[in-house]
């Protein structure tokens, strides 16, 4: 066996969820190989190297793969993936973005977001919004996996020595061209690694709103998410969302605040360690995975929480 | 240009799927199933297009039996021109439904093809991608804003980092997110209309495909459930265990 993982990063620093989807690799078993494709990420590959376990770090260097599209990364993934039995990468908007490319142009199934690893070719997978687990099992001759970053502790990104192999060379097909990147981020905790999350939803009624959530994040150091209904309604952007087509988590600690909790959220959190709800509704299906409830207002709850810190 | 659409029938998003005793999949007998959410946005661009005089023809395409009809018959009440039923039994995988597609773009001259990110069934979110790859086109995928201009089109795509602006050059395949556009409600009349418009039934078999699924299910399980926990007096009582109980702060 011989596994290829694919290096998310932004030509500065590796990116965690790789971490995630190394561990996945190395219970697959076998050699662990990593792709690097960037402009300018020689760094990227140094810090990959380093990486326990790693064999190989095989580092394409190129204009036409600084911002990551899809097109030409699937190429050059198809060219590498030919010499290994399992591809794989984190299940975020990168890997999700151009993996299945590279999955139909070797003309194998991909098998999206595993939870856990049985075998060589036999993994777990949710399906339904997590409501199933499917264990699957594939007969490509190539597996092609993206891995749920969650259910994979991160590898540790010292004590390893790999070698550093250039590859060069690579045909800019012309399709698509990047343009910008909105990122709201600031000095915010990010939202996927964050050890507490404070979410909010409809409940919280506006944007404004959403400052009593951010001042109660910073007192625990906490990342600040939301339901999907709360981004929909414009109270925060789009890379806040938790649930089935935002982000998946589970931190120490979750605080639901103003969140019914609808199948699609619960997808979302319901791995987190301790879940708190805080809701004026009682019947609110959030209170049915919350370690502990409180049915309350929120807009006297919170602040009181924030002062009781 | 034509703009083909692809849709999914899948079970309700309200509810709550149920496993199988027997651990073969999830119980889908009388369950109430409707349009996959994301396709319905999917087509709802397409139809803005066709209004907005972008397009002249909108096609939706299913791949599946039973009632797939009706869930097509559903998309030609919001204002598709016309379907496409290709009739197999089997439930086939993302990468069979990517060649299914371009067989049928292969005679279609399709200028843009619209899909959703995902089906909420089996979360997969690959068919989009793989369509582009085998027909060579650009891909965008998971967008919340679409704009055609002439050759090119400019998207918008909700990344994990924020929003990400890219152009793609046509003809492309976009998958795209809820929050692209609010999918029109259909009304008796059209429902009526819908009746009589075309739709093409082409057996799987014919296309002579290799549409064998690579994964094997072996078996189908629920998750284990998280017990309900307690419901504390207030605030101080919620500090008192998070500190003392569940040490998480």
């Amino acid at each position: 066996m011989s596994n290829l993982v694919i290096v998310e990063h932004d030509n500065n620093v590796v990116a965690t969820a790789t971490l995630n989807a190394i561990t996945a690799a190395q219970q697959i078993g076998g050699e662990i190989d990593l792709l690097v494709a960037g402009e300018n990420c020689q760094s990227v590959a140094d810090s990959a190297a380093q990486i326990a376990g790693i064999s190989k770090v095989k580092v394409a260097d190129n204009a036409i793969y600084g911002h990551h599209m899809a097109e030409n990364l699937a190429s050059l993934v198809v060219d590498v993936a030919k010499d290994y039995s399992h591809v794989l990468v984190a299940a975020t908007t990168f890997g999700k973005n151009m993996m299945p490319r590279a999955s139909a142009l070797l003309d194998v199934a991909q098998i999206s977001e595993i939870v856990e690893v049985k075998s060589a070719d036999t993994f777990v997978r949710p399906i339904y919004a997590g409501n199933a687990l499917a264990t699957v099992q594939s007969s490509d001759a190539i597996k092609v996996i993206t891995v749920r970053t969650i259910k994979f502790e991160a590898a540790a990104d010292t004590g390893g020595s790999a070698t550093i192999e250039v590859i060069s060379g690579g045909v800019d097909d012309g399709l698509s061209s990047w343009i910008s990147q909105a990122v709201s981020g600031g000095d915010k905790v990010e939202l996927t690694s964050a050890g507490i999350v404070v979410s909010g939803g409809r409940g919280m009624k506006n944007g404004e709103n959403f400052a009593i959530l951010q001042s109660v994040a910073s007192k625990l150091g906490a990342a600040v998410g939301a339901s999907r209904a709360a981004v929909d309604s414009g109270f925060v952007p789009n890379e806040l969302q938790v649930g089935q087509t935002g982000k998946v988590i589970a931190p120490d600690l979750y605080i639901a605040i103003g969140i019914s909790g609808a199948i699609q959220h619960l997808a979302g959190m319901k791995e987190s360690k301790v879940i708190v709800a805080i809701n004026n509704d009682s019947e609110a299906p959030i209170f049915q995975v919350a370690d502990y409830g409180l049915v309350a207002d929120l807009f006297e709850a919170v602040p009181e929480l924030e002062a009781a810190l | 240009m034509k703009i083909l659409v692809g849709v999914k029938r899948v079970l309700d998003p309200q509810v709550k799927a149920r496993v199988k005793a027997d651990g073969s999949g999830v119980d889908l007998a009388n369950a109430k199933m409707t349009m996959n959410p994301f396709c319905e946005n999917a087509l709802e661009e397409a139809l803005r297009l066709r209004e907005a005089g972008s397009a002249d023809e909108v096609i939706v395409v299913s791949v599946g039996g039973g009632k797939t009809q009706e869930t097509l018959r559903h998309g030609l009440a919001m204002g598709a021109d016309r379907a496409i039923n290709v009739v197999t039994e089997e439930a086939l995988e993302p990468l069979a439904i990517a060649k299914v597609l371009k067989a049928i773009i292969d005679k279609e001259s399709v200028g843009l093809v619209l899909v959703g990110k995902q089906a909420i069934d089996d979360d997969s979110n690959q068919t989009a991608q793989m369509l582009s790859a085998l027909l060579g086109w650009s891909q965008s995928t998971f967008i919340s804003k679409f704009e055609l201009d002439g050759d090119t089109a400019t998207t918008v795509r909700e990344v994990d980092a924020g929003l990400e602006t890219i152009t793609v050059k046509m003809p492309a395949v976009i998958s795209v997110d809820l929050r692209l556009n609010d999918p029109r409600y259909v009304k008796l009349p059209d429902v009526m209309k819908a009746k009589r418009k075309p739709m093409d039934i082409i057996e799987l078999d014919s296309l002579g495909l290799d549409t064998a699924n690579r994964l094997t299910t072996l078996d189908v399980v629920e998750p284990e459930g998280r017990a309900a926990g307690i419901i504390v007096a207030n605030v101080a009582e919620l500090v008192d265990k998070l500190h003392n109980e569940a040490k998480v702060i």
